[in-house]
């Protein structure tokens, strides 16, 4: 199946700016977009897959494990190495227990009476990313354990007679409509960025949009074909901040400003902070800057932050204005004395 | 002589006969009848058809173990799903689709396998509807809820055509769909998308190569009209979705007028034909379709706290949502093992088949909250506050039965207070109310916002809050604490506006000696009932909420 090409989705810079950062450091934690209907979101995410790099895993390895001694003693995997696509795992509204977490395999357990595990999705997901559409309509009990495993990184399984634990790391990405229905502010903490997006309101990139996709869907091959150059050039670029990670410096000024921040904004924990951290040297990465820049933290702030407020139902202006706001009062004047000493 | 809306209709069946998987699909807004049955009969058929329904579980539709036939074969036997292969889904009941089986679908149509899904919505209510997720996600949505048998004819099934090149649009036709589709209030892109594959397919089927004027006239009249939330002419003064509308579509629109002979006059005409001529009423009394709750037709899910009640067991199959009933399964499989054991001598043991499973049901009921909130100011402060005493627990009283969690909110002077915190408990709720201040200002914004917070947060652990307002005057004191009238009353109404939004039950009662339209007002941004009571005793305060609250 051919997804649409991550590269020509027109516009949504935040949002693909964000999937990027993840990419790059998938510590972050996840992405959140939240919009109107017909943005795109589903797009990008489903896009995503045809734009990261591959993965190195195990043969046969149903939790993607990257080498041998990682392969957990109940999967029956191969010995060799492979490269894979990074996997994106689609997690329905609805889906119960038993496919979230794996269970028994009811297939072993009829036809050989053996007592065995069925992996799940967070299985399928590790190393990659677990997308949740419709995320705010998600049960809550489905959502507590997502909280539990995202935080732990390890899937515990304790039932039917079954003790299993694997790792369970993904970027988990959700979307949804504000409209229908709010996340839990718990949930909503977990997402390390998150995204608002808007149908775009300018005409002639309306008309972009639709005439890409109509593009896309007479011939595919030959848009793909017409795309493949830019892919190819975002997926060394991803991979190269990736690689380039850990040589970014981070000054004095720039941990200080990010705190500033945070105090001014009023967000709740220290998460807020080692977020916009993390994203700005990811930003840093992606452009090759070498250090970690004020600039770098203003392009990202309003994602990393703009979930963490505490809501106030009189202002109307939403939380994206009251980080823009403190941007400016914070960086507004003593920006040059911040970076200048 | 056919009704217009029905031409309509078999157009966008012949189109959906043409390219059921580009299109995505109908919503069909019909109430089962001999209109609907003569449109499904022409039906396209270029796939086969499948029936889903509402409560379709995961095994049919993506396909799985047959845990009943492997138990029988003793070895595994495997099943397809519904949407293995490409398929014209039909789903009735559409109104009813929980959103689990929404996104679902959503997702099989968004991955281009060639789904087609014909959604029968057979709402009667405008809340009633196919939800949004899925609607937005079908090319054409037909209402033909007001049309009678005589205006319908008898329609054969399109036959599906030969491969066929498909026709060209240039680019300024393709800026017509998506300037009107924005003058049209229509946020969501795949709109103009859609519009643009119709008009193609509409000059296919008209033996035409290039997309013509009629072909975005059909278009505009199928796919963008019937999503409109502005009328074209209002987009100026009324703020629509897209901010900016009406002003950039005139001006970037002018010069492509002058060369191609004003089409945007003439599909703007074509689709203000299609408007419901109360579409601005709808927008105005914020009840249309976009600005509905997080309620689908198909009724919150009872989130009970408690397991509930347990309702007698039916036949099912086990798809791993539900429990078995042991007992009376076996209880249903007990007469024919005489018979069974003829039959298949050779297997020892009980014989049960796949129709003797009998899985529990439970109805859960969430429990309620009623939070009332109490105005402790002034004079009448004491006399107000001991009747709502009395009413919390005359209320508590019969909770048990009624499952109803009480909390209590009363605001004076500068500050509303949580007096007590949900609870069923009796005595618990007489030590707190024992002793209650009264006196000062009206703080009411303060009042409403503690109860919105509360709200907020008892509806995480599952109860059902609905906030009943107790109050004989205005406000005055400003959410943070000033006292001017006039903020005060915006702040007011303002967290009114919220709690109208998200969906909160509320209701109003007035205890004032002469009922003030001010607190009618409230009571209808806060969109509940309002209840003039002076000179209210407990008593009757209970029976009036009781009333007001289970119709």
């Amino acid at each position: 199946m051919t997804v649409f090409p991550f590269t020509a989705i027109v516009g949504q810079d935040e949002m693909k700016q964000a999937m990027i950062l993840t990419a790059i450091d998938p510590s972050i934690g996840g992405v959140l977009v939240f919009g109107d209907r017909g943005t795109g979101k589903s797009t990008a995410v489903r896009a995503l897959s045809g734009l990261l790099p591959q993965i190195q895993v195990v043969k046969g390895s149903a939790t993607n494990a990257c080498a041998l001694e990682e392969v957990p003693e109940w999967e029956s995997a191969g010995t060799e190495l492979v490269s894979a696509p990074t996997p994106v795992v689609d997690l329905p509204l609805g889906v119960t227990e038993d496919r979230v977490t794996g269970s028994l395999d009811i297939e072993k357990a009829l036809a050989r009476g053996e007592k065995a595990f069925e992996p799940g999705l967070l299985a399928r997901a590790n190393r990659g990313y677990l997308y949740i559409d419709e995320v705010n309509l998600l049960e809550d009990h489905i959502v507590d354990l997502l909280l539990d495993v995202a935080q732990s990184g390890e899937n515990v399984v304790e039932r039917e007679g079954l003790s299993i634990r694997h790792p369970a790391r993904f970027v988990l990405v959700g979307s949804g409509n504000p409209e229908e229905g709010e996340l839990r502010p718990q949930l909503l903490d977990r997402f390390g960025l998150s995204v608002e997006v808007g149908s775009p309101t300018d005409i002639d990139e309306r008309v972009e949009v639709i005439r890409r996709r109509d593009e896309f869907e007479n011939d595919r091959a030959g848009f793909m074909a017409k795309w493949d150059a830019e892919q190819a050039a975002l997926r060394a670029r991803i991979v190269a901040a990736k690689a380039a990670l850990p040589d970014q410096h981070t000054p004095d000024e720039t941990l200080k400003a990010c705190a500033e921040l945070c105090i001014a904004l009023g967000s709740d924990g220290l998460r807020g902070e080692l977020t916009l951290l993390r994203a700005a040297r990811a930003l840093a990465a992606f452009e090759g800057a070498g250090s970690v820049r004020l600039p770098h933290i203003k392009a990202v702030a309003a994602s990393a932050l703009r979930h963490r407020l505490r809501r106030d139902p009189l202002d109307e202006a939403g939380s994206s204005a009251r980080v823009a706001r403190m941007l400016d009062q914070v960086f507004g004047e003593p920006k040059i004395a911040a970076v200048g000493r | 002589m056919t009704h217009p809306a029905w031409d309509r209709a078999i157009l966008a069946l012949s189109l959906l006969a043409l390219d059921p998987g580009g299109l995505g699909g109908v919503w069909i807004r019909c109430r089962a009848g001999p209109v609907r049955d003569r449109l499904l009969a022409a039906l396209p058929s270029p796939l086969a058809q499948r029936r889903l329904h509402p409560d379709i579980s995961d095994t049919q539709l993506y396909g799985g173990l047959d845990l009943t036939a492997t138990m029988q074969a003793g070895h595994v036997v495997r099943q397809d799903g519904i949407l293995a292969k490409a398929a014209m889904l039909l789903l009735p009941m559409a109104e009813r689709t929980p959103p689990g089986l929404a996104g679902r679908l959503a997702t099989a149509l968004d991955e281009d396998k060639g789904h087609c899904l014909v959604a029968l919505d057979e709402g009667a209510d405008p809340e009633e509807q196919l939800p949004p997720a899925l609607a937005d996600r079908l090319a054409f949505h037909l209402d033909l809820s007001d049309l009678g048998h005589h205006d319908t004819a008898e329609v054969t099934a399109p036959i599906p055509v030969e491969p066929f090149e498909m026709a060209k649009a240039d680019p300024d036709q393709l800026k017509e769909l998506v300037l009107l589709a924005a003058r049209l209030g229509v946020s969501s892109l795949r709109a103009p998308l859609f519009a643009l594959r119709a008009a193609q397919r509409n000059a296919v089927l008209n033996g035409r190569t290039k997309v013509d004027q009629a072909d975005l006239v059909a278009a505009t009249e199928l796919v963008l009209a019937p999503r409109a939330t502005c009328l074209p002419d209002a987009a100026e003064d009324t703020p629509p979705p897209p901010p900016p509308p009406g002003d950039t579509a005139q001006d970037q629109s002018d010069p492509g007028d002058v060369e191609t002979g004003l089409p945007q006059e003439i599909l703007l005409e074509a689709a203000r034909a299609m408007l419901p001529p109360d579409l601005l009423a709808r927008l105005a009394s914020g009840s249309g379709s976009r600005n509905r709750g997080g309620s689908s037709g198909s009724g919150s899910k009872k989130r009970g706290n408690r397991r509930g009640r347990p309702l007698p067991s039916r036949p099912g199959r086990l798809d791993g949502t539900n429990r078995i009933d042991l007992i009376a399964t076996l209880r249903a499989a007990a007469p024919w093992q005489t018979l069974r054991r003829q039959q298949s001598p050779r297997r020892s043991g009980l014989h049960i088949r796949a129709g003797d499973i009998r899985v529990r049901q439970y109805q859960e009921m969430s429990d309620r909250l009623l939070i009332f909130v109490v105005d402790a100011s002034g004079s009448a402060a004491m006399a107000r506050l001991a009747e709502a005493k009395g009413a919390v627990e005359l209320l508590l009283a019969e909770a048990y039965a009624r499952r109803d969690h009480v909390a209590l909110v009363g605001f004076r002077g500068e500050s509303a207070e949580l007096l007590l915190p949900p609870t069923r408990s009796l005595v618990q709720t007489k030590r707190r109310l024992a002793a209650l201040p009264g006196g000062g200002g009206t703080p009411m914004a303060a009042g409403l916002k503690t109860a919105l917070d509360l709200a907020g947060q008892t509806r995480g652990r599952g109860l059902t809050p609905t906030v009943i307002l107790l109050t004989d005057g205005r406000a005055n004191i400003a959410l943070d604490g000033t006292a001017n009238r006039e903020r005060a009353q915006s702040d007011a109404a303002k967290l009114a506006r919220t709690i109208g939004a998200q969906g909160l039950p509320a209701l109003v009662v007035d205890t004032s000696a002469r009922p003030q339209a001010q607190l009618k007002e409230l009571a209808h941004t806060l969109n509940g009932p309002y209840l003039p009571l002076p000179r209210a005793d407990a008593t009757r305060l209970g029976a009036a909420v009781s009333a007001a609250l289970d119709p």
